[in-house]
């Protein structure tokens, strides 16, 4: 089976699918692409299922040889990239030849970008997922990021599959300054002063650099518990704030455990989830509390979007 | 026995919350609800979560209808909750306790001012419940330790935990799946996996579950390391 051969892994440049689903109640984190959107988007680039797996490029990217002649496609942050030293375009198919490199350079907005190859990714799923989480060492290249002298295994492209012309509009809004995220009080607002949730959307959180797939550590306005800052440990969700005695939130994703004991104020509404997987340390964060039915139609307009996308294939 | 409030989180979670207390009633009523959530296999529900005391629900919000599941989950945590157990039998879990395998016994041995043969009768003696499964993958939470011996985390926790490693925090013992950082007095080792991905049974402990430790002296410990896993009154037959 054709491959990639990986030149330099970059900085944090880890297989990804949709994540491991379904094995929570057994302590395995989910893990799956930080910005799940980007990730969809560039597997229907190039044509393969919305489960296959991509690479998630963070920061500093990676130079891959590959074996074979493959359709690809890179979406999420935007870097410069380049196909044997010629600049190669962003969130639309290309043809990459047999024994071509493909560079990551330069890094301009966001911080994950995706590399969808037709076919997908093929290395052997473990618990019924290809995600890497790196620190239960699970899933992936071995459950580490990619390194220097690694060989991806590549699939067999669905000839039925065609590629797709790219949206006309981003579906995915790189972060303004600040990101705006909306969130649903709870599930633990009431652990909070009544004020918390004012507090919460008063002023800006700045991503700190103790940040990663596991979560987000934000700093701004202090969050005040109503009586104290342990709970019998519960379920932690995606896109959760949850606030330990500091009261600077942490903003729970893709990599976060299956529990924690803090108490949690808010959660990033699912549609503006692939905004949140764009930021990284120093990006700043405006928070506003949305209602459902706000949440729910968000992530309708999203998903119709990503359909209309989906099935104008060429 | 049965108050219980459904909660949000987000919008693709919903949370049953049981009494906000660490007790066995409470998280078997947990448990059950969802072993019957998952059984139910509703349409568009991604994962069913107990712990100590709630259940979350993650569903995908696209393929699922709100009020649908909400009335389904509430009506199945209206449901009276059974005393039967889970049916399962006990897990058994050798220990090699002390020495360079459970370099924490003789700090237990102090604490609790007992030898460190009486520490290892009372740890070994308690059947114990696995409260929830969490923290890294197979990791449960096992309770309750006598009172005696449940020394607290370390000040300093360990960078490396050995895998199999058996350890008290308080009224809690548990078992290390994978080398992580750890701060639990750390009282022994055993040759079982608690999470081996290659395994028919990935899982050697699942929330609900009895467990009870045994004690096994160092060379057999190895016999059963070299053979990956136990080869008498083990737990791998009952998993």
């Amino acid at each position: 089976m054709s491959g990639v051969r990986v030149i330099r892994g970059g900085m944090l440049t880890t297989i990804q699918d949709t994540g491991r689903w379904g094995y929570q109640s057994r302590g395995v984190p989910v893990a799956g692409p930080m910005d799940p959107v980007s990730h969809r988007l560039a597997n229907a680039l190039v044509g393969n299922e919305r489960a296959a797996a991509t690479l998630e490029v963070t920061l500093l990217g990676p130079e891959l040889e590959f074996e074979d002649e493959r359709v690809v496609a890179v979406t999420g942050a935007e870097f410069d990239i380049t196909l044997d030293g010629r600049p190669a375009p962003r969130g639309t198919p290309f043809l990459v030849a047999a024994e071509s490199h493909l560079r990551f350079g330069q890094r301009r907005r966001g911080s994950r970008s995706y590399l969808a190859i037709r076919g997908g990714v093929s290395v052997p799923p473990v618990l019924g997922s290809r995600a890497t989480h790196v620190i239960s060492a699970m899933g992936g290249m071995a459950g580490r990021p990619l390194r220097t002298g690694d060989r991806i295994t590549l699939g067999v492209a669905d000839a039925t599959r065609p590629t797709v012309a790219p949206p006309a509009d981003p579906l995915v809004e790189l972060p303004s300054r600040p990101a705006r995220l909306r969130v649903l009080a709870g599930p633990q607002a009431d652990a909070f002063t009544s004020d918390a949730l004012d507090t919460l959307q008063s002023a800006p959180y700045t991503v700190g650099q103790q940040s990663d797939r596991m979560g987000f550590r934000l700093e701004g306005p202090r969050l005040t518990h109503a009586r104290g800052a342990d709970i019998i440990s519960d379920a932690t969700p995606l896109g959760v704030l949850q606030v330990p005695a500091s009261g600077q939130p942490i903003l729970l994703m893709a990599d976060r455990q299956t529990t924690g004991g803090y108490p949690k104020i808010a959660t990033v509404i699912s549609a503006d989830m692939a905004v949140a997987g764009q930021l990284g340390p120093g990006d700043t964060i405006a928070f506003s509390v949305c209602t459902p039915l706000e949440a729910m139609a968000a992530l309708i307009a999203q998903e119709r979007a990503l359909m209309v996308f989906e099935m104008g294939r060429q | 026995m049965n108050a219980f409030q459904i909660v949000s989180a987000g919008d693709a979670a919903l949370v049953v919350e049981f009494e906000a207390r660490i007790d066995p009633l409470v998280n078997a009523r947990a448990i059950q609800l969802a072993e019957a959530l998952q059984a139910a296999r509703m349409p568009g529900v991604l994962d069913v979560v107990p712990t100590f005391r709630s259940v979350a629900i993650y569903f995908d919000p696209l393929r699922t209808n709100g009020d649908a599941l909400l009335a389904r989950v509430e009506a199945e945590a209206a449901k009276p909750s059974s005393d039967r157990d889970t049916g399962r039998p006990a897990v058994r879990v050798p220990v090699c306790y002390g020495g360079e395998l459970g370099p924490d016994l003789a700090a237990v041995a102090a604490f609790s001012h007992l030898s460190e043969a009486e520490v290892i009768t009372a740890h070994t003696a308690r059947t114990y419940r696995a409260f929830m499964v969490g923290f890294v993958p197979g990791f449960a939470y096992l309770g309750t330790v006598e009172e005696r011996i449940a020394m607290p985390r370390r000040d300093t926790p360990r960078v490396r935990v050995p895998i199999g490693s058996v350890g008290i925090a308080g009224v809690q013992t548990g078992i290390y799946p994978m080398e992580t950082p750890g701060g639990w007095q750390i009282v022994g080792r055993t040759p079982l996996k608690p999470f081996d991905p290659d395994r028919a049974e990935p899982f050697l402990i699942t929330a609900g579950d009895a467990v009870q430790f045994y004690a096994i002296d160092h060379d057999r410990f190895l016999d059963m390391e070299r053979e990956g896993g136990p080869v008498e009154g083990g737990s791998r037959a009952s998993i």
